[in-house]
């Protein structure tokens, strides 16, 4: 195995926060075995890893390799899709999250989601943030969650005049931030990443990046994305997917290597994360 | 900006799953309003064939093939024959003379007609569905049949009165021959609109290889559209028949009413429909109501049928077509 | 051929414009104020007619209580169909809607005549039931297909916020068919407000005081239509052409309006 290789990725060290040594990182998800199944095809086959609380995770691999539908089992988004089941199991904070008894509208408030295409609800920029916040019962100084949730999601400069003007008047990139202002005003445990800069243009990328990197103190991020340059830019822990064939062509996504972004960008144990990430296939 | 309690967010309960009062509530009424949606449709074919259980009882199934009706009470016998002729006629020739008309405009409208055109005359072609049957009736009374009677049908009956559809026309002024007039107009958009859509739904691949061989529009049409779209054309034909065998208000303004079997189109008749609608308020007897509900029982097991055709039809055609029926996106 | 095909475009236009014709050239004449705001009055000496007002009021207190009745259940069976039910009860209701819609309106009159009227009498209430029964189908279907036309991508937000389904549903899903919900409202109205099949059973045997009141028997415009064409008068005839050219410009103002929300609004929907 070799020992260093070149990437096609620089990884970038100056912009980022050394990671705590690993004895002092606190799990956050524990999941072991997980299988999902979307009516009898297996997209995901037995991951076993933990997630840390206050890191960005990032979860790449080519496409196929069943990414959005791993990360969306933590928070039973698949739940909606009909003929999907899991096996195996997510804790978090101890209880399985998976099992039968967990009430999946309780998961989803503890665990937000900012999607691929941003999704503002067809309401003023205010209200899209406010809402959400009348109905989970968080009425208190509602304009002051609202505003501290547009600063933080490095929205609030752009709209503080224009609070009530209908959120669909904003550009992409102001949009999926207002998401993911929408996510955070909640106050969430840990908000999950759909690939969410895949529709903006690079300057809304990296308001995006920007914005995980200062709020993962608070915050736990576990973003998918399809661009290795983003996982070694924004992740400190990055997790790669890969695709298994069996016999008669079926296929599934597994787990190939999780570990530190340096070391995945660096010096993969995996010849299949060596071939990734220096961009011979994939 | 005051600091804010952080809620742990570890410490929310969510094991336990909580049925949400709001979830099932939503659940349960617009469940219920789906299952009376559907427990609708089998009251209606209960109460029906319940009301006409005393007739059944008289009757028996014979009523199917006599021709009577003579509700005088001591002697009452009831017959659907001359109806079930009344309804099969009208509505068969409204089909034949509404079928090519309706392939005609739906063919303008989708293939030959200006572009210009199009819009103006489709929302015409609907607007002619939108006319409630009553006012064609009424137009069929005092417009329509005055004017059949006094130039057409002496001019049909004087060329071809040797067949005994064109006997001599009834002396006042409602025929059987209006009222297949009247049928064809008020079935001609719904048949006429389907085929539209089919022809438009036609693959323009399909089309253009066509005419990219060298055949002339209408080899094309002839070749590849009606071929394509003829499952759905049968489905339009047998909804449109099942709206002409339904009709009952403009057919029995037009009519005439009579209690025979001939095939002189320019004499009176009836239908089952409109002798529903007619009898119904001059009823001299609990019995002869019963025998009105059992001429719906067969006027029901007929647009039932009908529609459940056309609906099998429609399902495998857009099986062999891959589309598929309602639900989100 | 293609001269076949205009011509067949050409007689369908003519018969439209003939029967607007006729209705327009002999309603014109007749109606005037008092044909709307006065009732028919039986005088001593003859039954002198002087105008329909008994038949306007109850056609709007009819057709009123029929979109009261139809619209609620129309949107919950859309609701249900569209964001609750698996595929195997959805293909089944809808089945339904759709034979439902197939039924004549003459056997949806002795039905809700069986239902309702026997034993009972008429009332305004059965013939806006019957009228519903004929709404329902096409209220339910055009909710349908505007509820498929709000992208998943607006549920999931709303759900992937922890809000519960039935809250997501009603307050970011339907807001946004409303639109769609009051254009099948209209279309529906203007298909049941011409019917007379399933009045003549239910609410067709009337005074002349002009009442409001739902639980007796109403005139309504298309019953009287029907009576009054089949009268011996032709006074009577003058008074139905009259009435017929309300409701045709009623019904065409509806039909097309109704046209126009529809393609407006799905364009609305589909720029967004």
């Amino acid at each position: 195995m070799s020992t260093t290789i070149e990437p096609t990725v620089r990884v970038e060290t100056t912009r980022r926060q050394p990671m705590p040594p690993r004895e002092r990182l606190e799990a956050i998800f524990q999941v072991d075995g997980l299988d999902a199944i979307y009516s009898g095809k297996t997209a995901v086959k037995g991951v076993s890893m933990e997630i840390y609380k206050n890191l960005v995770t990032a979860i790449i691999g080519p496409s196929g390799c069943g990414k959005s539908t791993y990360i969306r089992c933590f928070n039973r988004m698949n739940d909606l899709i009909p003929g999907f089941t899991q096996t195996g199991t997510i804790h978090y904070h101890g209880q399985d999250i998976c099992g039968s008894n967990i009430d999946p509208v309780a998961v989803r408030r503890n665990i937000g989601m900012v999607f691929q295409r941003p999704n503002p609800f067809p309401k003023s920029i205010q209200d899209n943030v406010a809402w959400g916040l009348k109905v989970l019962g968080m009425k208190d100084n509602l304009d002051e969650r609202v505003e501290r949730a547009l600063t933080r999601a490095a929205l609030w400069d752009e709209v503080k005049d224009r609070l009530k003007a209908s959120a669909l008047s904003l550009s992409g990139g102001q949009q999926q931030r207002l998401c993911i202002a929408r996510a955070i005003a909640v106050e969430p445990d840990v908000v999950l990443m759909d690939e969410p800069a895949s529709a903006l243009d690079p300057i809304a990328t990296q308001a995006i990046e920007q914005l995980m990197h200062d709020l993962k103190s608070e915050y736990t991020f576990v973003i998918v994305t399809h661009n290795m340059q983003q996982a070694a830019r924004v992740a400190d822990m990055t997790a790669f997917f890969s695709i298994s064939q069996g016999e008669e062509g079926s296929r599934w996504g597994e787990l190939i290597e999780y570990d530190a972004t340096e070391k995945i960008f660096t010096a993969p144990s995996d010849k299949k994360t060596e071939d990734y990430v220096t961009g011979r296939f994939g | 900006m005051t600091s804010l309690d952080l809620t742990d967010a570890a410490r929310r309960p969510f094991t336990g799953r909580r049925v949400r009062f709001g979830d099932v509530s939503l659940q349960v009424v617009a469940g219920t309003a789906a299952a009376a949606a559907t427990v609708l449709v089998g009251l209606i074919v209960w109460k029906v064939v319940d009301g006409a259980r005393p007739a059944i009882s008289h009757e028996g199934v014979q009523f199917v093939w006599r021709i009577a009706w003579n509700p005088v009470l001591g002697r009452e016998v009831f017959g659907a024959a001359s109806f079930l002729f009344g309804t099969a006629l009208t509505s068969l020739f409204a089909l034949a003379l509404a079928a090519p008309l309706a392939m005609g405009i739906a063919l303008f409208l989708s293939e030959l007609a200006p572009r210009g055109v199009r819009a103006p005359v489709t929302a015409l072609v609907e607007t002619l569905a939108a006319v409630p049957s009553v006012v064609i009736g009424l137009w069929g009374i005092f417009v329509l049949g005055p004017a059949l009677q006094r130039y057409v049908e002496p001019a049909l009956h004087s060329v071809l009165g040797f067949i005994p559809l064109f006997g001599p026309p009834g002396s006042a002024g409602p025929s059987i021959f209006t009222a297949i007039i009247v049928l064809t107009m008020m079935i001609l958009p719904i048949v006429s609109s389907i085929s539209r859509e089919l022809f438009l739904g036609v693959p323009h691949e399909l089309k253009e290889g066509a005419l990219a061989l060298g055949s002339t529009r209408w080899e094309m049409v002839r070749g590849v559209v009606f071929p394509y779209a003829r499952g759905g054309i049968a489905a339009a034909l047998i909804l449109g028949l099942g709206r002409a065998v339904g009709e009952a208000i403009a057919v029995t303004q037009v009519i005439g009413g009579g209690v025979f079997i001939h095939w002189n189109l320019f004499d009176t008749g009836d239908t089952l429909a409109s002798k529903i609608a007619e009898s119904f308020q001059g009823a001299a007897s609990d019995l002869e109501v019963s025998a009105l509900f059992y001429l719906a029982v067969i006027l029901l097991v007929f647009s039932l049928l009908a529609n459940l055709t056309a609906q099998w039809i429609v399902w495998r055609v857009a099986r062999a077509h891959g589309i598929s029926r309602g639900g989100h996106a | 051929m293609e001269g076949l095909a205009w011509l067949a475009a050409a007689i369908a236009i003519a018969f439209l414009v003939l029967i607007v014709w006729s209705v327009a050239r002999k309603g014109a004449s007749e109606l005037n104020l008092d044909l709307l705001t006065k009732g028919p009055a039986v005088t001593f000496l003859s039954t002198a007619k002087v105008g329909l007002a008994n038949a306007f009021a109850g056609t709007i207190v009819i057709v009123g209580l029929a979109i009261a009745m139809a619209l609620p259940v129309g949107i919950l069976v859309a609701v249900y169909l569209n964001e609750f039910a698996p595929a195997s009860i959805r293909n089944g209701v809808s089945l339904a809607l759709d034979v439902l819609n197939g039924v004549p309106a003459i056997v949806i009159g002795i039905f809700v005549y069986g239902l309702f009227v026997l034993g009972h009498g008429q009332s305004g209430l059965a013939g806006s039931f019957a009228l519903a029964c004929l709404m329902l189908p096409l209220v339910a279907r055009s909710t349908m297909e505007v509820l498929a036309l709000v992208p998943n991508s607006l549920r999931e937000a709303g759900l992937g916020l922890g809000i519960p389904q039935w809250r997501t549903t009603l307050s970011i899903v339907l807001p946004q068919t409303i639109g769609g919900i009051v254009t099948g409202t209209v279309l529906a109205v203007a298909r049941v407000a011409g019917e007379t099949a399933p009045l003549l059973f239910t609410s067709s045997i009337v005074g002349t005081q002009t009442s409001w009141n739902p639980r007796h028997a109403l005139q309504s415009i298309p019953v009287a239509i029907f009576e009054l064409s089949e009268s011996p008068d032709p006074a009577d005839h003058a008074r139905a052409w009259a009435a017929a050219l309300v409701l045709i410009l009623f019904i065409l103002f509806a039909s097309l309006g109704g046209r126009w929300l529809a393609t407006r609004s799905r364009t609305r929907m589909l720029s967004r």
